[in-house]
């Protein structure tokens, strides 16, 4: 199991679609793919867990994944999620 | 029981009569009986793909018939339904047995939906709406109704024999899942607890064409299933068991309206043009992407005003880039080569937008809003002109500043949109280059230097409700001084066409988009003053293309010359009602 560490750089946030479009890319890696803030954990393949997070642009979530790609899922999220950041 | 009168707010024109048909979501019973687990999971796994399916066509009707934005609610709702943190814990439920399919899903669903409307903001708590909406279906699904509404239209079509074939549907509020199923062959008109004018539900009754009242409140729960309700959209007055005497009184109404419609109907095939030739352009005011299938039913000739501010109101974070692009794009797309006329953010004075976290002012009208406010965010500004200019790729965009007063201001615009033309280019993303841009003349100071502006803009267009109360310093919201409020104060009328004078001296053309615009009083004498254009509500196009089309050029500049010589709102008024009565 790998995980990395984010700063999220969404204007609006982990809000309506983006988090449609995060979901949708956790869904096409077959790895355990999870986001947590705080001390709180959810699937990244759901839409439901993903938006319960209410994460804000600014703060930082931790991705995890276990799975046979489980370093490509990782870099993609993390780059969805610091979309924008320089 | 006695009858019942109640003022809500008309969001759709129109009066309809028929019995009323009570929608509440929690009608079904669940019932205790458990077949087995296998069997209840396999229900339950049966139910979600009719709710897919069932979604998917959804999704595609009205994607065809009210637009991609109001579709991807759709395609959210599929998302839901295929989501893990819902479907997991149901069948977990349905695995341990001692409980049916139905009375999972909804204890399912209702603990998330408790979740997120307990956290904070408008958003989570419509997300709730959302996971109810999904849970609905489901239960419809299990207990073999299809879709949501789909059997309560159904059911009340078998009985066509016995029961009226007309309906108001009476409720709470309506859903988009509700609200793009309506069947207007069936349902006349609808009437909600709650909701606005530019609520989802008003902006649907008015793409639909049917009559609606929103915001009734609790009034409502008195109505029931049977009840003959009187609906009147045009004053916003909903009337439960009627008397004799006012059944028959609004049966006229429904049947003059009804007449008027037919009648003006044929006006959306023709051109507007007077009666000696003179063309006119007829457009109409939008708020929301949606309305744009009302408008191409009128025959708009295109959309003299798109308030881009709906974008903004109601959420908890800005839109951006390609949210506002997609908005504009639907817009240039549905109107299918007519010119649409967007906006720029025009928010302060009444419209407030708590996202923005602007101070209270003493003088909100004469403070920090629209133009002046957009010139000092200037992400906000930028981001709102670029996705304005990536529409302009997808059909006719044109550009519009609102209450410009001054024309460092008006420059000073447009070296925004000059730095968001450069940006989009550096990128490589395509926009019309050759876009065309004005300004709304909507104070005085403009107004009387509009030659200046017209030697620069491509366009002018005159916004009266703001003309009005800054010329004659009138709040138009206080209504202590409301008879103040003079659309014909000769002030305003020398304005109008002081304004008119220096576009077509300029060969610009002008148009107005105000409430004036769509006056029946007002339209012969502007066609006088020699208005290009008119964009209003689309429910008063018709109307206004039947007179214009009635006026001869040539009288009108005659009358506009002699009201521009009168002293006063009231005898202007005079001279018009005795020029326009025969």
């Amino acid at each position: 199991m790998r995980e990395k560490q984010v700063v999220v750089h969404l204007p609006q946030g982990l809000h309506a679609r983006p988090a449609t479009l995060f979901v949708k890319t956790a869904t096409s890696f077959s790895s355990e793919i999870g986001l947590i803030k705080g001390d709180k954990s959810v699937n990244a393949k759901s839409i439901i867990g993903v938006m319960s997070l209410a994460v804000a642009n600014g703060e930082s979530v931790k991705l995890t994944a276990d799975g046979s790609d489980e370093e490509e899922a990782l870099v993609a999220l993390a780059a969805f999620l610091g979309q924008g950041a320089e | 029981m006695g009858t019942v009168r109640v003022k809500g707010i008309g969001a759709s024109a129109g009066v309809a009569i028929a019995r009323a048909q009570v929608w509440k979501k929690q009608v079904q019973k669940i019932g205790q009986e458990v077949k087995s687990p296998e069997e209840e999971l396999a229900r339950f796994k049966t139910a979600c793909e009719q709710g897919l399916s069932g979604l998917a066509t959804l999704y595609e009707q009205t994607r065809k018939r009210l637009g991609q934005k109001e579709a991807d609610i759709f395609q959210a709702h599929m998302m839901l339904l295929q989501d893990p943190e819902l479907i997991g814990p149901i069948e977990m439920l349905l695995a341990a047995g001692n409980i049916n399919a139905e009375a999972a899903v909804q204890q399912v669903t209702g603990e998330l939906a408790s979740l997120f409307a307990s956290l904070d903001g408008e958003y989570m708590r419509e997300r709730a709406a959302d996971i109810r909406d999904v849970g609905q279906r489901l239960l419809f699904c299990l207990q073999g109704t299809g879709t949501v509404w789909g059997n309560l239209q159904g059911s009340a079509r078998e009985e066509k024999k016995t029961a009226p074939d007309s309906l108001i549907v009476v409720a709470h509020d309506l859903s988009p899942s509700d609200t793009a199923q309506l069947d207007t062959g069936l349902i006349k008109g609808f009437a909600t607890q709650i909701g606005g004018g530019t609520s989802h539900s008003a902006i649907m009754a008015r793409a639909l064409g049917i009559p609606a009242i929103v915001g009734l409140g609790r009034a409502l729960e008195q109505v029931e299933d049977g009840d003959l309700i009187v609906l009147d959209g045009t004053e916003g007055l909903f009337c439960l068991r009627p008397d004799e005497k006012e059944l028959a009184f609004y049966e006229q109404k429904r049947a003059d309206w009804l007449r008027e419609k037919t009648r003006q109907a044929r006006w959306a095939e023709l051109p507007t043009v007077t009666r000696d030739g003179h063309r006119i352009e007829l457009g109409a005011n939008i708020g929301h992407p949606d309305e744009c299938q009302a408008v191409l039913r009128v025959g708009g000739e295109g959309i003299g005003l798109f308030r881009s501010e709906f974008l903004f109101m109601n959420r908890d974070s800005m839109p951006d880039e390609e949210e506002q692009f997609q908005a504009y794009r639907q817009v240039a797309h549905d109107m299918n080569g007519k010119p649409v006329v967007i906006r720029t953010l025009d928010i302060g004075g009444d419209k407030e937008l708590p996202l923005l976290n602007l101070q209270k002012e003493l003088n909100p009208f004469l403070g920090y809003r629209a133009i002046r406010l957009c010139l000092d965010r200037e992400e906000m500004f930028l981001t709102q002109l670029r996705a304005i200019l990536r529409a302009s790729h997808y059909g006719s965009v044109k550009l519009m500043y609102p209450m410009i007063a001054t024309l460092e201001e008006w420059r000073a615009a447009n070296r925004f949109l000059a730095e968001a033309k450069s940006t989009l280019t550096r990128a490589g993303i395509p926009f019309d280059p050759a876009i065309q841009v004005g300004l709304m003349i909507e104070v005085p100071a403009a107004a009387l230097v509009s030659d200046l502006f017209a030697r620069e803009a491509d366009f002018l267009s005159i916004g009266t409700n703001d003309l009005i109360q800054y010329t004659l310093a009138c709040d138009r919201m206080n209504e202590q001084i409301s008879g103040l409020y003079q659309p014909f104060h000769p002030a305003v009328l020398r304005l109008i066409q002081l304004v008119i004078e220096a576009a077509h001296r300029h060969d610009r053309r002008v148009s107005m988009c105000g409430e004036m615009a769509a006056d029946p009083l007002a339209i012969p004498l502007l066609v006088g003053m020699g208005l290009d254009g008119f964009s209003m509500n689309a429910s008063s196009v018709l109307a206004a293309r039947e007179l214009i089309n009635q006026l001869s050029f040539n009288e009108m500049k005659d009358l506009a010359e002699a009201a521009l010589q009168l002293e006063g709102q009231e005898q202007v008024k005079a001279l018009l009602l005795e020029r326009t009565r025969n």
